[in-house]
């Protein structure tokens, strides 16, 4: 297996060779899109059975003490992210043969998703810090070219840059992180790295502090985590397959995994995983929030992703990584079927995306609607789904680091995506049929990835908590363990907040209770739900505080550069003395042939003098 | 008849085509006048050639080629009158002044 490594990411490398640079009818490029990452996923399975593996390809680059080779290792962490991401990632591939057979961009479509897929399996399965650069930045490309993907909307190309530009800001943290990793360790392979493989101590000191801070800078960008959050709602954008795969299962964790990853150097300084766990409760809870009043209902799953990201940072904080790592597993279960599934609604009813437009699908959608609640219990952390047993972990882990207070907000925030996850079900699925659309149920190649996807949601928690948890504590360690209370504690309240949540969603959206809509016409309720459904703001405040004096320092430098001294002072002036030398010059050329005579007469005239001049003298 | 009475004679030519050629604005003149001062010329080199008759044959020689080319030179410029009047319409100088700069 260990020479076989460099295959995950080369197949699908081939994929996007294959659908960039031929025109193949739409069967043959859809085939060979799937035909890579199907063939990454069966070799990860091989990696995954014989992790601990690596594979040095060759080296890439070397420049005085620094050399950093092109080596690819699976160990217990990424050969778990790998089967994620491949595994989910075909299944996305599959889906997407029928839900974009109409579009005339069907090949880049593919071409763009399996460069995606490599860059992700670089990223994964790097073993330098470099290399998960390198995809790192591979998969933010990728992200920009999938969100504009029909670029012929402004606002899709719009919601393309803003993603891109966002995640510079976090890529400059991670590049800068990258350069302190290199100072506190001497090296950047991560195999080298670890001092429980190295056998030596980490010192904490402020510079491994500061390169666990700008490496969380970085995760902050790809991972949608406050404030570089705006970009992940608006990547809605994209086609709704790349929604799943990008913007929910894969891409947007890879923070998650990067922190796991550097798990040893976060659990060498203190203060820094408060910092995290602060930034990733702030997260989930607030945007859990948002999640309630949006009305797209790929919005709605947007910010419920920017929340459990929340939960994954949260839990890698607090446990030293697998508590993050098992949610990021079973996020992408039952994150990719939701918006699968919510691809599947917006297929069927042509385009529609605004929940408010929809309802009573249930009856006429009755695979979808099944699969999509099978998501949404996931999601909501019904007891024995998946995302119960992951954010159960998470949760428990708070306990047991001694955070009560980031353990009641996120049970809050727990509540709050019952909440949510129940409106959009209610308001799609149920109650009164609102509009007039034809409804077309999916074909098979939207049916089946679904059903997987759906009975991963949810068995997947149930049957994978242990394995996975045994199987990461290899690399990560063994987390916190907190007392004899502290499970049945956190099973039994967020099985509460679940009840809660949804029971509350059940009764404003579903039997419509009068009591609680008219708290929601006092003030209090309205304000709130002004406040959520205007996302607090933040874009109106980044378009204040950044966008504007970045535009009006442009505009100046613009006028002073450009105008002032470039056109006005050099073009200008050169021109202008190149002018005025000419209007002298042309004044003795008259272009009378009688004064050309003249001219032509004296000067004969003068060379005559001149001669007998000579003569003479 | 003396030397200088031709030379007279000969400064009188050229000094009369130097006026037609500088001051008249016809071209067919101006080219009549480039012949007069050309021809002053010949009459002042063959009054030379007789005074130092000893020197040979070689200014007679001069002169015939300078009227050989001269003949050739007004056929051509005849010519690109033409050509001007054809394009122009006009063989007034005041009024060819597209070399203006």
């Amino acid at each position: 297996m260990s020479d076989l490594l460099w295959l995950i990411p080369l197949l699908p490398l081939a994929g996007f060779a294959t659908n960039a640079l031929f025109r193949l009818p739409k069967g043959a490029a859809g085939m060979a899109g799937c035909a890579g990452p199907a063939a990454a996923f069966a070799l990860s399975v091989g990696a995954w059975r014989e992790a601990p593996v690596s594979q040095p390809v060759f080296d890439w680059f070397t420049a005085g003490p620094l050399s950093v080779s092109f080596a690819l290792r699976a160990d217990e962490l990424s050969s778990v992210m790998l089967l994620v991401v491949t595994g989910v990632g075909t299944l996305i591939h599959v889906y997407s043969i029928g839900y974009m057979r109409d579009d005339e961009g069907f090949s880049r479509y593919f071409a763009y998703l399996n460069l995606f897929m490599f860059s992700m399996l670089v990223l994964v399965l790097g073993d330098s810090i470099v290399l998960m650069f390198l995809g790192w930045e591979g998969v933010g490309l990728c992200s920009y070219l999938l969100i504009g993907f029909w670029y012929k909307d402004l606002r899709n190309a719009d919601a393309g840059k803003k993603a891109f530009i966002t995640n510079r800001v976090g890529d400059l943290g991670f590049l800068l992180g990258i350069f302190c990793v290199w100072q506190v360790f001497g090296t950047l392979d991560f195999s080298r790295m670890d001092p429980a493989r190295a056998g030596t101590a980490l010192e904490p000191h402020a510079l491994a502090a500061a390169a666990g801070l700008l490496l969380f800078v970085g995760a902050c960008g790809k991972s949608a985590q406050i404030p570089l959050h705006v970009w992940l709602p608006d990547a809605m954008a994209g086609p709704t397959p790349v929604s799943a795969l990008i913007h929910a299962a894969t891409m947007v964790t890879a923070g998650v995994y990067m922190m796991a990853r550097m798990h040893f150097l976060y659990a060498a300084v203190p203060g820094v995983l408060e910092l995290v766990g602060a930034v990733a409760v702030a997260t989930a809870l607030l945007s859990a929030v948002i999640a309630c009043a949006q009305n797209d209902i790929k919005k709605v799953l947007a910010y419920s992703t920017v929340s459990q990201l929340g939960f994954m940072f949260a839990g890698v904080a607090a446990s030293d990584g697998a508590a993050g790592i098992f949610h990021v597993v079973t996020h992408a279960f039952f994150k990719a079927l939701l918006f699968l599934g919510a691809g599947a609604v917006i297929h069927a009813l042509g385009g529609e995306q605004d929940i408010r437009k929809m309802g009573g699908l249930g009856r006429r959608l009755p695979l979808v609607f099944g699969v999509f609640a099978a998501g949404a219990l996931a999601l909501a952390g019904a007891p024995l789904t998946a995302g119960f047993f992951s954010k159960d972990l998470i949760l428990q882990a708070l306990l047991a680091r001694g955070w009560h207070g980031s353990f009641w907000l996120m049970l809050a925030a727990a509540a709050l995506t019952a909440f949510y996850t129940t409106r959009l079900v209610v308001r799609v699925f149920l109650g009164k049929e609102e509009h007039e659309h034809h409804v077309h149920a999916p074909g098979l190649l939207l049916s089946v990835p679904l059903c997987i996807l759906a009975a991963l949601s949810l068995a997947g928690g149930a049957l994978l908590e242990h394995p996975v948890e045994g199987y990461l504590a290899r690399v990560l360690g063994e987390g916190p363990r907190g007392g004899p209370g502290t499970v049945g504690t956190a099973v039994s309240l967020s099985t509460l907040a679940f009840g809660l949540g949804a029971t509350l969603a059940g009764l404003l959206f579903h039997v419509e209770k009068g009591w609680l809509r008219s708290w929601l016409g006092t003030p209090l309720g309205r304000g709130l739900a002004r406040l959520a459904e205007r996302k607090f703001w933040v874009d109106e405040v980044y378009e204040v505080l950044v966008i504007a004096p970045v535009r009006m320092g442009a505009t100046a430098a613009w006028f002073v550069v450009d105008r002032v001294i470039v056109d006005f002072v050099l073009i200008g002036a050169a021109g202008r003395i190149s002018y005025a030398a000419g209007w002298v010059l042309r004044l003795p050329h008259t272009g009378t042939v009688n004064m050309a005579l003249v001219s032509f007469l004296v000067g004969a005239l003068a060379i005559l003098v001149m001669l007998i001049v000579r003569l003479n003298a | 008849m003396t030397v200088r009475d031709y030379l007279v004679l000969s400064a009188a030519m050229f000094a009369i085509g130097a006026y037609g050629v500088l001051g008249r604005r016809n071209l067919l003149i101006l080219l009549m006048s480039v012949e007069l001062m050309l021809n002053g010329v010949n009459i002042a080199l063959l009054a030379f050639a007789r005074v130092h008759a000893a020197t040979g044959e070689h200014a007679h020689v001069l002169v015939l080629v300078a009227m050989g080319v001269a003949a050739a030179e007004v056929a051509v410029g005849l010519a690109i009158v033409i050509a001007v009047f054809r394009n122009r319409k006009t063989v007034d100088t005041g009024r060819l002044g597209s070399l203006r700069g």
